[in-house]
């Protein structure tokens, strides 16, 4: 960011943020990106000074810095490359092109180079899946990597080029609207919806929702029209409206697209919501991956205080203000939970609340909050400005309207399609130009993995029930490394807040890597079954209670994959004796054969 | 997050619900393991059935805070569903299973992974017999460690001159965090990092819990239901057969402690 100016102090930089977030406790993880915008990283006298500055505990300042991925503890290169580091990523290419540039660069994967120029490392899925390989450059997502791409990076960074100036065809971002329907094709006129709201009052408004039937497109299917009654009916004077934009789901993009093409309709659904309920304050929470987009969404949220949208008095009416501030979080997949977006907005660790109470009676700050998916939001504008009934008579009875799907992985034609609730698996298969399929994972890592006779099956909350998230994976696949690569994820995500997702996920992680290593035996088989029956039974919230789910649902699909890794011996110890000697190898600069333990079977075979 | 201090610590109950009050008077009763259970409103699952004199497993759950709900060594099935009973709120006509091979099962594994994912060495700890994890292991009848242990790097913090931390045995309940923030108004401790690797940290530039204004007589200094914040000069001064747990199960001292603080 500043890579030319003189860094300031910590204790400026501090102030200087502080001030800007008007010494709001609550504005913490805010405070911490622009501290550490100003000096790369969060040394120990920043984290002093930020408390100190606030009057708040320091230990509790670097409690919330140490959860989130982005931000850096330790010190960072003054280019920070994290390669997306989801499946659809990696079928693309994405672990060869990180290893040549750590080659090129000559730096360590997850480590800074000797001269402190650049650290290069992995991140959870970026949302850049229909356009991969890609990685994030100082939170700046560079697209479609090639090894030409990546040896021109290097070049960049080896003239120690401002990644200002790096060629603006690597961060383009394109949409790749596949398929339009009801909500892609429905123009905005800003306001329009929300003329037809005032008009009808604030219990028409609520009348209509109804009448659309329209549920939660995040993930849970919560009826929308319920939620907005609750947090409307519960007692207190204040209320709160959140765009949940955290889309952390691994192969899930298309609130992506909304929030570039689409933010007035997000917005105005959100005025919308506020009206309804009697909101005055609402937050936009943007993931840290789609920070680039904060400037465009600025600027929709200036024109519609311009227009008269948002601010005091909006459309004239007396009692009708609203205004929404863009919050960005630091990389927390477990920060899509609604409970954990909300600590998250207030400057906590992003830790799921005890529920109930629920966020419409006691969300931010304890007061009634609508918690809504960016896609949920903005299909309320169409409920208003076109009919209500016409968006209930599209879809399944209890699945109205369409649903946007996120598509990636192995077809002809990745991006996203909207379809009405209904759709059957093989003809979006057939749409995006997908043969040979093996699987399909619908619902990202947490959902649920389909096998080819599966592929009847409809898209609906009744049946396969998804955010939106679709990844193909053609024949040649080994959906072993699928779910191994989702059970790494869960393991980097998992908040740590209780017990059986905290070690249960870690601990699924080290029987998936035994098995990769070949090390596996038929009680590894029953280990599994252990472990993803306690993350099921005990876990705080939805991560930890899914997080068994992509291993559950392909070792009863694909057995074979699980089986065909097994030894042929009932019990394989996990103790590695060669790999415990790794460090006397390193300490004695030995590599040969006779500094390597053979297994002993492996002698007698 | 302000400094201010609380003098005393928040009534442990679980956010209430609207409407509830208004239904308070009347007895109501939801069964345990087959048996009723009185229970008042507001109260958890928990609390009804201790006041009731009937042990459920519980481990990060304190009857002077509200419940944090993170070690599920509480969890039961009610209705068919699996629920925390320190943060669910007793019903009506709730069908509460407990004790039962099944969710004994579940408990000895979490048990377990508390186990491997520290550092925990029994026979050299001070806190031995005196340990709820220790006591909790032995009263659901756990042989071993089970799974592969984790080793991690955690260290010892003898900066204090009065009070010593073993980071090795924390097992993340907070009630240190919270006794010290609600209770002494210190904010002595705080959790950073993320999943398995979350740590407690501690509120001074270098760390140290010797840099800081602790004190023994803190709440926070005395809470630790583990063998993580301990107390110096002190060590090993009830022979063994004599300590809490020694003749006495969890079960049973749990449930006597509530009758006697009444
Ligand atoms: C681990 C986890 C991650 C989640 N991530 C998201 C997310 O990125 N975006 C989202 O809208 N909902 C997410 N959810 C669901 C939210 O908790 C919540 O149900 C949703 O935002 C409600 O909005 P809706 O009713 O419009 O669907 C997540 C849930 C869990 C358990
Ligand atoms: S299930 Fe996982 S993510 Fe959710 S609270 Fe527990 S540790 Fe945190
Ligand atoms: S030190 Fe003790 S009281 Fe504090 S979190 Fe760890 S186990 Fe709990
Ligand atoms: S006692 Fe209920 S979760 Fe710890």
């Amino acid at each position: 960011m500043h890579e030319k100016e003189r860094a300031p102090t910590p204790e400026q930089a501090a102030r200087h943020a502080i001030t800007r977030y008007h010494h709001d406790p609550s504005c913490l993880v805010q405070i911490l990106h622009d501290v550490q915008d100003a000096l790369g990283w969060l040394p120990p006298p920043a984290l002093t000074a930020i408390a100190e500055t606030l009057g708040i505990s320091r230990a509790h300042v670097e409690g919330v810095a140490g959860f989130y991925s982005f931000f850096h503890l330790e010190p960072v290169g003054q280019y920070r490359i994290f390669f997306s580091d989801n499946i659809t990523d990696r079928m693309l290419g994405a672990p060869k092109l990180m290893a040549m540039m750590c080659r090129i660069l000559n730096v360590e994967p997850g480590h800074r180079s000797a001269d402190g120029a650049v650290t290069v490392g992995t991140t959870s899925c970026t949302g850049m899946c229909d356009q991969g390989p890609a990685l994030l450059v100082n939170g700046f997502p560079v697209t479609r990597l090639t090894q030409e791409r990546i040896r021109e990076i290097c070049n960049l960074i080896a003239a120690r080029a401002p990644v200002k100036e790096w060629p603006k065809e690597f961060f383009l971002v394109e949409n790749n609207i596949q398929r339009s329907d009801q909500l892609l094709k429905f123009r905005l006129d800003p306001g329009s919806a929300l003329k037809a709201a005032v008009a009808k009052g604030r219990d028409g408004l609520l009348a209509e929702i109804h009448q659309s039937n329209l549920r939660g497109r995040g993930g849970a299917g919560f009826t929308t029209a319920t939620k907005w009654e609750a947090a409307k009916k519960a007692p207190g004077p204040e209320r709160f409206v959140v765009c949940n934009a955290d889309e952390g789901e691994p192969g899930t993009f298309k609130d992506r697209v909304l929030l570039t093409s689409y933010a007035d309709h997000v917005i105005e659904g959100m005025t919308l919501c506020a009206y309804a309920i009697g909101a005055q304050r609402g937050f936009i929470y943007l993931r840290y991956e789609y920070r680039y987009l904060v400037p465009h969404l600025e600027a929709v949220l200036r024109q519609r205080r311009t227009l008269g949208l948002l601010g005091k008095n909006i459309l004239r009416q007396a009692d009708f203000d609203f205004d929404v501030e863009i919050r960005l979080g630091a990389g927390a997949y477990v920060c899509g939970e609604e409970t954990a977006l909300i600590e998250s907005l207030e400057g906590k660790r992003g830790t799921p609340r005890i529920r109930p109470p629920f966020p419409v009676t006691c969300g931010y700050m304890g007061k009634p909050t609508v918690v809504n998916n960016v896609e949920t939001l903005a299909k309320t504008c169409l409920v208003l400005a076109e009919s209500a009934d016409e968006f209930a008579a599209t879809g399944t009875p209890q699945s109205s309207g369409t649903k946007l799907l996120s598509i990636s992985g192995d077809c002809a034609r990745p991006g996203i399609y909207e379809y009405p609730f209904g759709i059957g698996i093989a003809q979006i298969l057939e749409d995006c130009g997908a043969s040979n399929v093996q699987a399909v994972q619908v619902g990202g890592a947490s959902g649920t993995c389909l096998a080819p006779y599966e592929f009847h099956r409809r898209i609906a909350f009744e049946n396969v029930s998804t955010a939106g998230s679709f990844m193909i994976f053609g024949i040649n696949r080994d959906m072993f490394e699928v779910a191994r690569n989702f059970v790494h994820f869960f393991a980097h995500e998992s908040c740590g807040f209780c017990t059986p997702c905290r070690v249960g996920t870690s601990l699924l992680k080290n029987l998936m890597d035994k098995m990769h290593n070949n090390k596996g035996a038929n009680y590894d088989l029953s280990e599994i079954e252990r472990l993803t029956d306690i993350l099921k039974t005990s876990s705080h919230c939805g991560l930890g209670l899914s997080a068994g789910n992509p291993v559950i649902t392909t070792m009863s699909k694909f057995t074979d994959v699980y089986v065909k890794r097994l030894q042929p011996f009932e019990f394989e110890p996990e103790f590695d004796l060669d790999k415990a000697l790794a460090r006397a190898r390193q300490i004695t600069h030995r590599d040969d054969t006779e500094a390597h333990f053979q297994d002993e079977r492996e002698i007698l075979s | 997050m302000t400094n201010e201090s609380v003098a005393k610590a928040p009534k442990s109950t679980a956010p209430s619900a609207p409407g509830e009050a208004l239904q308070a008077r009347e007895t109501r009763l939801f069964s345990l393991d087959g048996k009723p259970v009185a229970f008042t409103s507001g109260q958890t699952i928990l609390e009804a059935a201790t006041a009731a004199g009937r042990y459920i497993p519980h481990l990060c759950a304190h009857p002077d805070f509200p419940p944090h709900s993170s070690c599920k060594l509480c969890v039961v099935k009610a209705n068919g569903r699996y629920l925390s009973a320190c943060s669910t709120r007793a019903r009506e006509g709730l069908e509460v299973e407990s004790n039962t091979p099944e969710l004994n099962g579940r408990r000895r594994t979490l048990l377990q992974m508390i186990f491997v994912e520290g550092n925990h060495y029994c026979p050299g700890c001070e806190k031995s017999g005196f340990c709820d994890l220790q006591a909790l292991a032995y009263q659901l009848e756990m042989q071993n460690p089970h799974f592969s242990h984790f080793w991690p790097d955690r260290t010892v913090d003898a900066s204090h001159p009065d009070v010593f931390i073993d980071f090795n045995r924390c097992i993340f309940c907070e009630l240190c965090v919270r006794a010290s923030r609600d209770v002494d108004g210190k904010h002595i401790f705080a959790l950073t990092g993320r999943g398995i690797k979350k740590h407690l940290c501690i509120n001074s530039r270098t760390g140290k819990l010797g840099d800081t204004d602790f004190s023994a007589a803190d709440r926070a200094a005395n809470i630790c239901p583990v063998g993580a914040i301990l107390k110096k000069h002190v060590g090993f001064s009830t022979p063994i057969g004599k300590r809490t747990y020694d003749a006495t199960p969890i079960s049973v001292v749990s449930l006597a402690s509530l009758e006697a603080s009444k």
